[in-house]
C-alpha cells in the first residue's frame, strides 16, 4: 500500500465529482435529488482544496473552501424555497412541468 | 500506516454513500445517505488536519442543510416512485459522461504535477497554534472583505428564501397592530343617553 499523496485525494473528488454529475443525469425528474447531487458536487470541490491546503501548507485553501459552504448554504436555502413555491403553485415537483417559459 | 488505513476505509464509506445518493428508492434515503457522506468528508477533513472545517461541516450541511432537505421532503406529498420512473433510460448517457470525466480527471492527477510524492505539510503557522485559531488570525484580517460579503450573501438568500414561500390568504383574521394603535376615541367609543326605565337597543 502506497503512501496517501495528494493525488488520492484528488482521485477521490474525481469520483465523487461525477457521481454527483451522473446522479443529475438519472434524477432529472426530481429537483430535490437535483439538489443534493449539486450537494455532492460542491463537497468534492470543497475535499480537492482542503487537500491543496493541506499538501501545500498554505490556509487559503480552506478559507476558499469556507466560502464555498456559504454559498452553498445560501443557495440550498433559495432552492428549497423555490421548490416549496413550485410545489404549491403546480402540485408537482417534476421538472418537466416546469416548462412554462418553453426554455 | 493506520492513517493510510483510514484513508482507505473513508474513501470506500464516501463514494458508497454518494452512489447512495443516487440509486437510493427513496428520497428520504438518499438525505440519509447524504448525511452519511458529509460525515465521512468531515472525517476526511480532519485527516487532513482542517478540523475546523470538518466541525463546521457537521455543524452546516447535517445541521442545517439536510435537515432543511428532509423538511421539505416531508412536507410535499409527492408519489415519489413516479419521479424514478424512466431512470434505466438515462442510465447510458449518464454512465457515459460520469465515466469520462472519473477517466479525464484521474489521468489528470495521475500525469500532471501532483503526481509526484508531495509531502503533507505543516500549515505555516507556530505549531502550538490551532487551526482555527490560525483561520480565524487569516480571515478576520487578510479576507475580511469576502467575510462581510459572505454574510451579505447569506442576508440576501434569508430575504430571498422569506419573500419566496411568505403567502398572504385571504379570509384569515389576523393582528394589524398598526391599525389598533391608530384607533381613536371617537371610532370605538359612542356615548348614549340612557332614559331610565328602558334599556338600551
Amino acid at each position: 500500500m502506497e503512501t496517501i499523496g495528494l493525488s488520492h485525494y484528488l482521485i477521490l473528488a474525481a469520483a465523487l465529482f461525477s457521481i454527483g454529475v451522473m446522479g443529475i443525469f438519472l434524477n432529472r425528474k426530481n429537483i430535490i435529488l437535483v439538489l443534493m447531487c449539486i450537494e455532492l458536487m460542491l463537497l468534492a470541490v470543497n475535499i480537492n482544496l482542503v487537500a491543496f491546503s493541506s499538501f501545500a501548507g498554505d490556509l487559503a485553501g480552506q478559507i476558499f473552501s469556507f466560502f464555498i459552504l456559504t454559498v452553498a448554504a445560501a443557495e440550498i436555502s433559495i432552492g428549497l424555497a423555490i421548490v416549496t413555491v413550485l410545489f404549491r403553485n403546480r402540485g408537482s415537483i417534476e421538472i418537466e412541468d416546469s416548462n412554462l417559459m418553453k426554455g | 500506516m493506520f492513517a493510510d488505513l483510514i484513508f482507505y476505509v473513508f474513501a470506500a464509506i464516501l463514494l458508497f454513500s454518494g452512489m447512495g445518493v443516487v440509486v437510493a428508492r427513496n428520497p428520504i434515503f438518499s438525505v440519509l445517505f447524504l448525511i452519511l457522506s458529509f460525515f465521512t468528508c468531515a472525517g476526511l477533513f480532519v485527516l487532513l488536519g482542517a478540523e475546523f472545517l470538518g466541525l463546521l461541516l457537521v455543524l452546516v450541511y447535517v445541521g442545517a442543510i439536510a435537515v432543511m432537505f428532509l423538511f421539505v421532503l416531508m412536507t410535499i406529498d409527492i408519489d415519489f416512485a413516479m419521479l424514478k420512473e424512466g431512470t434505466a433510460s438515462y442510465l447510458p448517457v449518464g454512465l457515459l459522461v460520469g465515466g469520462l470525466m472519473v477517466t479525464e480527471l484521474v489521468l489528470a492527477a495521475k500525469a500532471g504535477v501532483f503526481s509526484g510524492e508531495m509531502v503533507q505539510q505543516a500549515m505555516p503557522v507556530p505549531g502550538d497554534v490551532q487551526n482555527i485559531v490560525a483561520i480565524g488570525q487569516v480571515l478576520f484580517t487578510d479576507y475580511l472583505a469576502p467575510f462581510q460579503l459572505a454574510g451579505l450573501i447569506l442576508l440576501t438568500a434569508m430575504i430571498g428564501a422569506i419573500t419566496l414561500t411568505f403567502r398572504r390568504r385571504e379570509g384569515v383574521r389576523r393582528q394589524n397592530i398598526n391599525k389598533q394603535v391608530l384607533t381613536r376615541r371617537e371610532d370605538a367609543v359612542e356615548m348614549k343617553k340612557v332614559k331610565p326605565g328602558q334599556g338600551l337597543v
